[in-house]
């Protein structure tokens, strides 16, 4: 039997599908590029000192995005910090403790409806039950409706990373008498370490990025302010308001502010990357 | 089933039936294990014997459907009694397992993990025991440099002994070996097995092996399980060479399993 056909036909069909694969990378990949080119090309005229250094300025004049960095940074930290304990310890009950019962499948439940959650019904959640009893928008607002987007994100990783402790780790834990406690303390958390990390880098990275819980929350804030009981400047809305304006100050600020946040964001993720390709190599 | 021991009985089972969900996985075991000396388990896939080993420690109590009953006296004291205290009963009973499972710390900590939940030892008799554990572990002088490094960075065959040495630091009595070897090479697996030759003079073990040679090897005793059964027990050169049963017979022979 003659095999030649046969073959030139596999041949033909893998350099096909490995050219369709290629093509559909390079649309994406383009798509990426050109964003990240636009936001070179408009932001860097728009970076300087005064970026780092001054409030954001009223229409007409200079100015930079000192109090919206902060206010950023601050609400951003707060979030996480706020978040990643409750991530972490349901994460840690849903791989650990989740084996029987009805509580854990319905938090699972709860929490990748949550993860799905559109930002913005976040955002009018902490406004219903936090802006308006307090009767303004404020900082706090801000944190807590980024840590709501945090919550979801740390739970889920940290389960999934806890999953990936092989049992057998576990088990040689309890066969040395060690308490549930301790087992999770410092044998499996330890072993998920790297990647629960990674997961909440992810999450620092995807709230960072966020303009609709914080429209509803922390609003904006044309001056310095570190008070986190007041309205509090920040890089997403700022940009969102800045864009939108007519004014060409605001529009080079808005550039460079969105530069900021991609790079940042890209810093984060790729750190986390390497975080997780260490983990790879050591276990 | 109880063979003439050479030594006086470390474990007795009398009675012992296990459960996963409703499925009977061991069948009224009956057997005396000698102390200070090494016991094997033997037979094919699923006959109960990884099952036996594990209700010594009660492991199966992780599991929520896994039910052991009978009993199972160490040192005339019923361990599968509710009142049993699992931590105390796991500082007297270690267990090894098939895969090398170090704990993402360093080599020191990984021996220290198990000595620290028990006694309250100084820095410097910590040292001391971690030192006496690898060298127990025959491990000692190729870990003594890099104790400070994490344990996930040796070897197989020197991530088992130090799996070894981490269980004999708490300073058990009896030593559980689920196929200690069956994940490592020829060398290793000789390693290991000259190893258990030495440690039975101060703890009573019982090993689980597919590898027949090996429980001929190392053991004193060995137990020849199938399906849930204990067929034969006996001391080790008579099970090997002159069996009472045919399926043990069987078994060894090669003709089964």
């Amino acid at each position: 039997m003659n095999l030649l056909p046969l073959y030139t036909r596999r041949r033909l069909i893998n350099a096909l599908g490995l050219g369709i694969s290629v093509l559909a990378m390079l649309f994406g990949l383009f798509w990426l590029g050109w964003i990240l080119w636009t936001l070179l090309d408009n932001g860097i005229p728009g970076l300087s000192l005064a970026v780092f250094t001054q409030m954001t300025p009223p229409p007409g004049s200079k100015g930079g995005l000192l109090n919206a960095i902060v206010g950023s940074l601050m609400m951003t930290s707060i979030a996480t910090i706020i978040g990643t304990p409750i991530g972490i310890l349901a994460g840690t009950y849903l791989a650990e403790f989740g084996q029987r019962g009805w509580l854990a499948p319905t938090t699972r439940f709860i929490n990748d409806v949550l993860l799905s959650a559109p930002s913005i019904v976040i955002g009018l959640f902490i406004y219903a039950i936090y802006v308006v009893r307090v009767g303004h928008f404020s900082g706090w607002g801000g944190a807590l409706a980024l840590s709501i987007l945090v919550i979801p994100i740390v739970i889920r990783t940290t389960e999934n990373m806890l999953r990936l402790v092989p049992n057998t780790l576990r088990e040689a834990a309890a066969a040395l008498g060690a308490p549930q406690w301790k087992v999770i303390n410092f044998v499996t958390l330890r072993a998920a370490r790297a990647g629960i990390l990674t997961g909440i880098m992810l999450a620092v990275a995807r709230i960072s990025g966020e303009t609709a819980p914080l429209l509803f929350t922390s609003l904006n804030n044309q001056f310095w302010s570190s008070n986190m009981n007041q309205p509090m400047a920040n890089l997403p809305v700022v940009i969102f308001q800045f864009a939108m304006s007519p004014y060409d100050d605001w529009h080079t600020l808005a550039w460079a502010g969105a530069l900021l946040i991609t790079f940042s964001v890209l810093t984060l993720n790729i750190l986390a990357r390497v975080l997780f390709r260490q983990r790879a190599t050591t276990h | 089933m109880n063979a003439e021991l050479a030594a006086p009985p470390k474990l007795v089972v009398n009675n012992l039936n296990f459960h996963y969900g409703t499925e009977r996985a061991l069948k009224d075991i009956n057997l005396s294990i000698p102390e200070k000396m090494v016991t094997a388990f033997i037979g094919p896939s699923g006959c109960g014997k990884s099952t036996l080993l594990r209700t010594f420690n009660r492991m199966y109590e992780l599991y929520p459907r896994q039910k052991a009953s009978g009993e199972i006296l160490l040192d005339g004291n019923n361990i599968l009694d509710k009142k049993q205290d699992l931590n105390t009963l796991r500082a007297k009973i270690g267990m090894v397992f098939q895969k090398p499972t170090p704990f993402p710390m360093s080599i020191y900590d990984n021996i220290a993990f198990g000595a620290k939940l028990y006694e309250n030892l100084s820095r410097y008799d910590m040292d001391e025991r971690v030192e006496w554990a690898l060298k127990k572990a025959a491990l000692w002088t190729e870990a003594k440099d890099k104790l400070k490094q994490s344990g996930t960075g040796l070897s197989g065959g020197q991530q088992q002994r130090l799996c070894i040495a981490r269980a004999i630091a708490v300073k058990p009595q009896v030593l559980l070996l689920d196929e200690p070897t069956s994940a490592l090479d020829p060398i290793s697996t000789a390693h290991i097995e000259k190893l258990i030759d030495e440690l039975k003079a101060e703890f009573t073990i019982v090993i689980v092996t597919h590898n027949m040679q090996q429980a001929a090897r190392v053991s004193d005793y060995t137990a020849y399980m199938y399906l849930g059964n204990l067929i034969e027990f006996g001391d080790t050169s008579t099970v090997f060479t002159n069996p009472k049963r045919k399926e043990t017979e069987d078994y060894i022979t090669g003709r089964f399993g």
